[in-house]
Formats: C-alpha cells, structure tokens, sequence
C-alpha cells in the first residue's frame, strides 16, 4: 500500500521537527509538552464505549465523520501517552477513510518511538492505532 | 557525597556483581539499574555455566535409561531435590515437587488436594495483598464447588489486620493461602501466627513463597506449613522452574494432577497406577537443565548467606526510603514495621507509566503498573504504582542514580 501524500507530507513534518531534538530529554519534553497541550476530552466523552484499553494507561478515542473526512479526538491518563496520541491524531485526523486504512505510520520509528509501540508497554498506543483504522472501515462502508 | 554513605552490610557487592553478566551491560550509555528483581532477580555466571554445562555435558532423559548419561542427569536432578529440602528444611526429599513455578505449584494443589477435600459451604481464606496466582486458582475452585472466598483486609500502612483475620476463622475454613511476603507491598506477614491460628479451627495453610524465599530464611518445619510455593527464578535461578512443598501425609493422599509418563507405575487400558511421591506429581519429562541449575542459584545464595543477604537488602531499604521521603509529594505505599527490600510509590499528578518511561531512559528499570494485585491497587484507590525492589547485587550509590532521575522525571513533567 502506498501512503497518501497528505499522510506523507505530515509525517514528513514531525520527522523534521524531531531532528532538531538532539537529546532523548528535548524529545520527551517535546511529546510531554503536546501531551497537556491536547485538549482534554470532554467528560461525556470518557466513557467506557470509548476506552481503549492498556494494561497500564488509559486512552479514551472519539471519531466523527463529515465530507468524507474522519475526525479524531482523544485523551490519556498518562501524559507522554497523551503525546503520542496527539501526534498520531496530527497525522489521521482530518483525511478520508483511505487514506487512514493506508497509513503506515512509519515517522514513529524515525523519531525513535517505536518502544512505545511494543507489547510489553501495554499503553494502548497499538490498540488505539488499530481502533482508528476500524473507525476509518467503518465509516469506508457508510460511504459506499 | 559518598563519604556521607553509611557503612552498610559486610556483603562483598563488588565481587558479587562481577559474577552476574548482565550487570556489567549499559544502556543509554551507563550501567543498567536494576530494581526490578521482585519480578525476577538476574542470574549468576554458576547458574548460567550450569545450564549451558548440563546441555553440553550430561544432557539426557532422567529416571529410565540405564546408561552413564542417564545416571548422571537423574543424579543431578534428584540433588537439586535435596538441595531445596536443605534450602527450606522439609523433613523428607520426596516433599519437594518440581513445577514450572509458584503459579503452577498453587493451581497444583487447588486441583488435587481442592477438588478433593472442598465442599459446598466450605470457606477458603486469602488477604488483600495476593497476587493474582493466589486468588485466581481459589475462585474457580470455589466456583466449581459452591464454597466460598474470604479476604483478609489490611491496614493503611499494608498490614494484615489480624482481628479481622481471626473473625474469619471458622469451623467451616478449610484452607488458608496466603503470601508470606507482599511483591507490591513488601509486607512480611505474621506467617507462624496465621498459620497457628489456622490449625487451631483445623484448616491447611498453603504459603505463597515467591516474594518471601529471596530475602528469609525458610523453615517449613518450624513454620509447620502444609504447602509452600516458590519459584527459581526469584531466587537467582532460572525460570520455567518452580517447587511445591507439601507435608508428606497430604501429598500421598491427594489425587494426581497430570497424566503421562513418569508418574506412573503400571498402565494398562484397564487400569493405572501410579508411581510413589515425588514423581507422581511430576508428569512427562520435566525441566531437568534448569532444575539442575536451580541448585547453583541455592548454592550461590548459601554461600554468601541468607543473614547478609537480608541485612544488605534491609540497608538498601531504609536508605532508600529515607532518601525518597524527601522527595516532595511523594507517597509510598506499604510502610509495614516489618517488610522487605520493596518500595512502591506515587508521585502526585504523575501518572506511573510516565515515571517508568523516564527512569527507562536513565537506564533505570523500575516496574510499573498494578504488579498483578489489581484487588490490592484497588484498596489503595490507584490504577498502579512505581515498584523499585531490591537484590543483592543492588548498591546505595545505585539508590542515588534512582532518586535523582525520578528528581529530573518529576522536573520534566511536572
């Protein structure tokens, strides 16, 4: 499958803003600060339809769907979680239901962030990366 | 800084840390920090050589064959058998059954002595602070048999309250089981008192030795316990073995667990019968290389003694603790009067994810999480903790390291 352009250009755009990170500290301060710059989710939104659940955190994912396009908005209890959710709405939030399906999301291993991705961190991040594409097949068979 | 160190235990840690491999690893760039041995403590290079030494030179099915190899492995196998008698002074060798470890030697006896000896209305007692191996076992038990889970409720500071626990009693208890050491807490549990008082209404006691066998000195027989529970690799040995201790009247009088070869002594379509303990509970070929390294690890831990090794452990929490209750806003939980090298925390408005993804990057490795007590997070109204546990092998300048990168983790998130 090949990535869309948008995705590409997205991507592109926090693999940039990363490499100007030289420290693992810069990083993180870098995630922790979009962290607690996502809004938090509104409270009739945390509800438990709308977890997904870590063995250790909790992240809670709203999509809605309007023109063709999938939105997202999402919130964590943990913050550096909290980040990466927030870089990955950056990333497919907004596109069509193609575009999410197709993503490979490879900028997370660019940046060094792909541990987070593995089992034993058990924080949601691949549960949630796969909720949002069942949101984006969903929301592909409404359409047509 | 380090001369304001206090003088701490007569233990050799220098000398000790050369004989564990891993140890000498960095990662980031420095030396690992290892502070997660409540999970599983690192191995020595005896226990490694062992293993790697069986496979090279001795390996070979055990108890059938007649030839040299065969003789060799048995022999080896069977004296870790009685170096774990020793370890834990059981009164006979056949008292020792080997397992796959402390889970398998819990749903070992709710299986055989449970399915036979429960009855509906029964009541089987366990406390707060279980790890989900100790818990789970019983209720499906008392599921299956109509009987009924009783929970020992504990104090603030993570002590059983044993007023509670002696209300509990009754005629109708059949079984208590219950750890001897918490692995979130720390707590050393009042395990003679349980244990008497349980006998006193005429129930068995089952311990949970997992957290317990690494830091005290184990007496079965003075404990008067019916069955202890523990596993290799908390002990410095490795993993996928594991013993179940039970008195010897019980253990030939409980059914058999598994079925197949080596817990047999003759079978025919009609009928089977079964071989003497303790091979009757051990079915099919076992774990013989890492059975037969487990005697290295006990032999590791006699060696430098399990006096030292508390004291060391002792020193290393109390330096510790004094060093994190400075930190502002933190809270530990478990502040038993008497408990182990474990020190579970909170810092307020961090979640302890946050915390252990930090502390990793400092090459410290904490645990994070609910430590599979998730009753027991409960009590305390946190979805976890951050979990550092000692070993031997730890150092108070490795305590420093710690405090100072959960200093620099509270700066960069807070």
């Amino acid at each position: 499958m090949i990535e869309s352009a948008a995705i590409a250009e997205r991507e592109a755009a926090i693999v940039e803003a990363f490499a100007l990170l030289d420290t693992w500290e810069e990083k993180y301060e870098y995630i922790i600060d979009l962290g607690k710059q996502l809004p938090p989710l509104e409270e009739k939104y945390k509800v438990a339809d709308n977890i997904i659940k870590g063995c250790q955190s909790t992240v809670w994912l709203v999509a809605s769907f309007s023109d063709g396009k999938v939105y997202f908005k999402a919130d964590s209890d943990a913050v550096i979680v909290k980040g990466l959710v927030s870089l990955l709405i950056q990333v497919l939030s907004g596109l069509s239901p193609d575009e999410i399906l197709q993503a490979q999301l490879g900028f997370l291993q660019e940046i060094g962030m792909m541990s987070h991705l593995a089992q034993t961190r058990s924080n949601g991040l691949r549960a949630m990366i796969q909720q949002m594409k069942h949101y984006a097949l969903a929301f592909q068979s409404i359409q047509s | 800084m380090e001369t304001e160190l206090p003088i701490l235990s007569q233990l050799p840690v220098t000398d000790i840390r050369k004989q564990f491999p891993i140890l000498q690893r960095t990662l980031h760039g420095k030396p690992i920090v290892y502070f997660d041995n409540a999970a599983t403590t690192q191995k020595p290079m005896s226990v490694i050589d062992a293993i790697s030494n069986y496979y090279m030179y001795t390996n070979s099915n055990i108890h059938r064959g007649i030839h040299t190899l065969a003789e060799e492995a048995t022999a080896a196998y069977e004296a870790t058998r009685v170096a774990v008698q020793e370890f834990i002074h059981a009164a006979y060798a056949e008292e020792i059954i080997f397992t796959r470890g402390t889970t398998e030697s819990i749903n070992l006896v709710a299986n055989t002595w449970g399915k036979q000896n429960i009855q509906a209305g029964d009541e089987i007692i366990i406390s707060e602070m279980e790890h989900h191996s100790n818990i789970v076992p019983w209720q499906l038990l008392c599921e299956e048999k109509k009987a009924f889970l009783k929970v020992i409720p504990i104090n603030d500071a993570g002590e059983l309250l044993m007023d509670a626990y002696q209300q509990l009693l009754s005629n109708k208890t059949k079984l208590v089981a219950i750890t001897y050491v918490s692995n979130s807490l720390g707590t050393i549990n009042p395990i003679s008192d349980i244990i008497n008082l349980a006998h006193s209404v005429g129930a068995l006691v089952l311990v949970d030795g997992a957290q317990a066998t690494v830091h005290l000195n184990i007496d079965v027989q003075k404990l008067d316990c019916d069955f202890y529970a523990f596993s290799g690799h908390k002990i410095y040995g490795p993993t996928g073995v594991g013993v179940l201790y039970g008195k010897k009247a019980l253990l030939t009088t409980m059914p058999v667990y598994m079925g197949g070869g080596e817990m047999i002594k003759e079978v025919s379509f009609k009928e089977t019968t079964y071989a003497d303990l303790p091979y009757k509970y051990e079915a099919g070929t076992p774990n013989i290389a890492d059975t037969v390294a487990l005697k290295a690890a006990i032999d590791f831990m006699n060696n430098i003694g399990i006096q030292q090794i508390h004291q060391h452990e002792q020193a290393l929490l109390n330096y510790a603790t004094e060093q994190l209750q400075q930190i502002p806003n933190l809270r530990i939980f478990g502040n038993a009067h008497n408990k182990t090298g474990v020190i579970s925390f909170l810092v307020n408005g961090i979640h302890p994810q946050d915390m252990g993804v930090l502390l990793d990057n400092q090459s410290i490795a904490v645990r994070t999480g609910h430590h599979c007590t998730q009753p027991l997070m409960h009590r305390f109204g946190v979805p976890g903790t951050v979990r550092a546990s000692f070993a031997l092998y730890n150092t108070m300048d490795e305590v420093d390291q710690m405090v100072k990168a959960i200093q620099k983790s509270i700066k960069m998130l807070l």
